[in-house]
């Protein structure tokens, strides 16, 4: 008979406590406000994420966990439409986040080497948020500016027909 | 509606769909994500897989059968060259990120994949040295293995989880190639509101979702002669073990199982059943001094009880109810009473010492290997019960052990921890638990003789139901459940003030115990859990005894070590304590 052992696991004391961060009364409020919004509609989950992501930034996790309890819906729920949209985040972003589109005629006019020149810049992977907090890193794919390839948004603002070697200059306007 | 498969005509109602319609010409069109839960009225078919796919006339694409409806004068072809070959092509697919390990996988010959690959005769993958594979983390509960790397996306567990169970521990995360099953924010099983009630392995047709196996570590307890290793087994196994063997559901082979166990090496062979009258005094004298206090006049008293045999039920409540943790029983399972009493009383009767003595148990359920290992559980850290293996581990043990099962002659249980009554045997049916309690409280409540020992009225499939039964002019009210769903259902009604209840039974699995995670796959199929219910109620009109508190043994152990029900010592040694788990506290 077979005797190997593959069935070592940790022993159950109790359930582990995860890691979190508490929400301040304040937030708990405004999580509560929009999703009164919406009525605590489970099918403007969406929508809720839309506009507490506005209001936060991100979507850590006790923020899933708050609208799941809000909305009576399982947090793995909130979870999954959180990770399968890529506009929704969990990291934060930077007081000025940037995103470099990499849509087909961005690309093809060389926005790779602009993200290169970021990465370069700023010291941060793509998803990245530098140390100070001022700058975060993302791509999308177009953003409707096509004749203005390639483009980067930082903050609301659109940068045109963007070279790599102004990247430097581009960020010192966000000092 | 008229239409025509695989030039059959058939006549359908509106709203079939072609599966279904195909199915009622002969026709089993192969499928991998579609699963219905007739009994429950619930169906998944994300039409993800694309296996079932058929021809349809006058329809450029090929069109998922699970899927697609009816319609007047539709002409459809479920194996045409066009069909087959887009068929095999899904299936290439599929298996060109599955792991190739089918020699070692726990699911093997088991598997629904598997069997579609051999059904379908694949025997090369085109440009499978390509394909990326995934590489997800394994994750290991006390219960249950998530090996996401052949997850085939079907959603089954997902249904079940949240839309049958209501417990709401998986969901689809992550899009693309990185999409899988998982909890909130991929943490481990264990971590999430998981109740280790295992019917998400009972429908998942992959090695995706199975049990953590503890036979090796049995197997080496029964080559270690310091030890002393004894094994109970639990009403519903008995009723479904011979599936394994090739019998029909149903079938009893509670004396083929005892042979084998003993051949297997087990020292004393004994059953959870003896357990069950136990748990059924202790319950039984916690309901009546309950309903003995409210008609006193008692406001504080906590009615109705619920039943706390059912460990996934036990962690569901801790879960989602942690305002209602002194509204249960405090009664341990059978298991966990079966273990305390071998481990002391039994120890003591048979000069071995406690950890020199090894209780292993076989059980129908997933979430037993859990709630053995609770800290409650241990005397300075030695489980009351070591290892609790499901139905399937003894199947493949007995399998491993070379026994030819279908030729071994009956054995009976070993005294004193193996004899029971028939109240015992019907705990692995929903409604078996309240009915056993039922036929024991009526006579120490009334004082007389229970004429009545079949309680029909509390039996059934129902997932929800209520009967009242007259304790002599006064009427208990008993609420049954089961699916975590129904369980929802049944206590908010309770909290709404729905239901006035005395006494309601909750367990996790469809149909009881008999429906449980451990047991051979239902996948299901209400007819199998049916049958196996109806097995455990011939063998409890087939018992000489039909009372727990008949039990001469149970009797003995009252008088040679507990007292009496609900005595400190059987309070120590028989009742526990709830804890507040919810995630969202």
């Amino acid at each position: 008979m077979n005797t190997t052992d593959h069935d070592e696991h940790p022993t159950v004391d109790g359930i582990p406590e995860r890691e979190r961060a508490e929400l301040k009364d304040c937030q708990i409020q405004t999580i509560k406000n929009i999703c009164h919004s919406f009525r605590h509609d489970e099918g403007e989950l969406i929508n809720i994420l839309h506009k507490t992501q506005e209001s936060f930034g991100y979507l850590p996790p006790e923020i899933q966990e708050c609208i799941a309890r809000e909305l009576r819906i399982p947090v793995a729920k909130v979870y999954g439409v959180v990770t399968f949209y890529t506009f929704f985040s969990m990291q934060p972003k930077g007081k000025y986040p940037i995103s470099i589109c990499l849509g087909t005629a961005c690309y093809v006019r060389g926005s790779e080497k602009i993200v290169e020149a970021l990465k370069n810049e700023l010291g941060i992977d793509i998803g990245g948020i530098t140390p100070d907090g001022k700058f975060s890193l993302d791509c999308l794919r177009c953003v409707g500016a096509c004749g203005l390839a390639p483009v980067m948004l930082i903050g609301d603002r659109v940068h045109g027909r963007v070279d790599p070697l102004q990247i430097k200059d581009i960020l010192t306007l966000y000092t | 509606m008229q239409l025509t498969i695989d030039n059959k005509r058939i006549d359908v109602a509106v709203g079939t769909t072609v599966y279904d319609a195909a199915k009622q010409v002969g026709v089993t069109i192969p499928r991998l994500c579609y699963l219905n839960l007739e009994a429950l009225g619930i169906e998944n078919k994300p039409a993800s897989c694309r296996i079932c796919v058929v021809e349809i006339e006058g329809r450029r694409n090929l069109a998922p059968s699970c899927a697609t409806l009816c319609t007047e004068g539709m002409t459809v072809k479920t194996s045409s060259p066009r069909v087959l070959n887009a068929r095999k092509t899904v299936l290439e697919l599929l298996l060109s990120d599955h792991p190739k390990d089918c020699l070692i996988c726990p699911k093997s010959g088991r598997c629904e994949l598997q069997n579609l690959a051999i059904r379908m005769g694949v025997r090369e993958i085109h440009s499978i040295e390509n394909a990326e594979m995934s590489t997800y983390r394994k994750d290991q509960s006390p219960s249950i293995i998530r090996n996401m790397d052949k997850c085939v996306l079907c959603r089954r567990c997902e249904t079940v989880c949240n839309t049958v169970q209501t417990v709401g521990a998986l969901s689809g995360v992550n899009r693309g190639f990185m999409a899988v099953v998982a909890p909130a924010f991929e943490q481990d099983l264990q971590d999430s509101p998981c109740t280790f009630c295992g019917q998400c392995v009972a429908v998942c047709p992959t090695g995706a979702l199975t049990e953590v196996d503890h036979t090796p570590r049995v197997v080496r307890a029964l080559a270690d002669p310091t030890k002393t290793v004894i094994v109970q087994t639990a009403p519903a196994v008995r009723a479904a073990l011979g599936e394994a063997f090739g019998m029909p559901a149903g079938t009893l082979v509670t004396g083929k199982m005892v042979a084998a166990l003993r051949q297997i090496g087990f020292d004393y062979v004994f059953d959870t059943d003896f357990a069950a009258d136990l748990t059924i005094m202790e319950e039984g004298a916690e309901l009546l001094s309950r309903i003995h206090r409210m008609l006193e006049g008692d406001s504080n008293v906590k009615l109705p009880i619920l039943t706390s045999c059912c460990p996934a039920w036990v962690n569901f409540f801790e879960q989602n109810y942690p305002d209602m943790l002194d509204v249960p029983s405090t009664a341990r399972s059978p298991q966990q009473m079966f273990g305390a009493i071998a481990k002391t009383y039994l120890a003591d009767r048979i000069g071995v010492r406690r950890d020199n003595l090894i209780v292993v148990s076989i059980m129908p359920c997933l979430a037993k290997k859990y709630e053995c290992r609770r800290d409650e559980f241990k005397v300075d850290g030695n489980p009351d019960v070591d290892y609790a293996l499901s139905t399937r581990e003894l199947a493949q043990l007995i399998k491993e052990a070379n026994i030819d099962f279908n030729a071994l002659p009956d054995d009976n249980f070993d005294a004193p921890m193996g004899e029971s009554t028939g109240a015992a045997v019907i705990f692995g049916a929903t409604g078996g638990v309240i009915e056993a309690a039922t036929r024991t409280a009526y006579e120490l409540f009334t004082g007389k003789k229970c004429r009545q020992i079949d309680f029909h009225e509390l039996r059934g499939m129902e997932g929800v139901r209520t009967a009242s039964v007259d304790f002599d002019g006064t009427p208990i009210h008993i609420g049954i459940a089961h699916q975590l769903g129904n369980a929802r259902k049944l206590l908010d009604g309770v909290r709404a003030g729905r239901y006035h209840l005395h006494a309601i039974e909750i367990m996790a699995c469809p149909g009881g115990c008999v429906g449980g995670g451990g047991q051979p796959l239902h996948m299901g199929n209400a007819q199998i859990i049916c049958a196996r219910q109806q097995a455990l109620y011939r063998e409890d009109a087939q018992k000489p005894l039909r009372k727990s508190h008949e039990n001469p043994y149970i009797q003995q152990l009252y008088n040679e070590f507990l007292g009496r029900p609900l005595s400190p010592k059987a309070h120590h040694l028989l009742h526990t304590r709830y804890f507040d788990k919810s995630t969202n506290n």
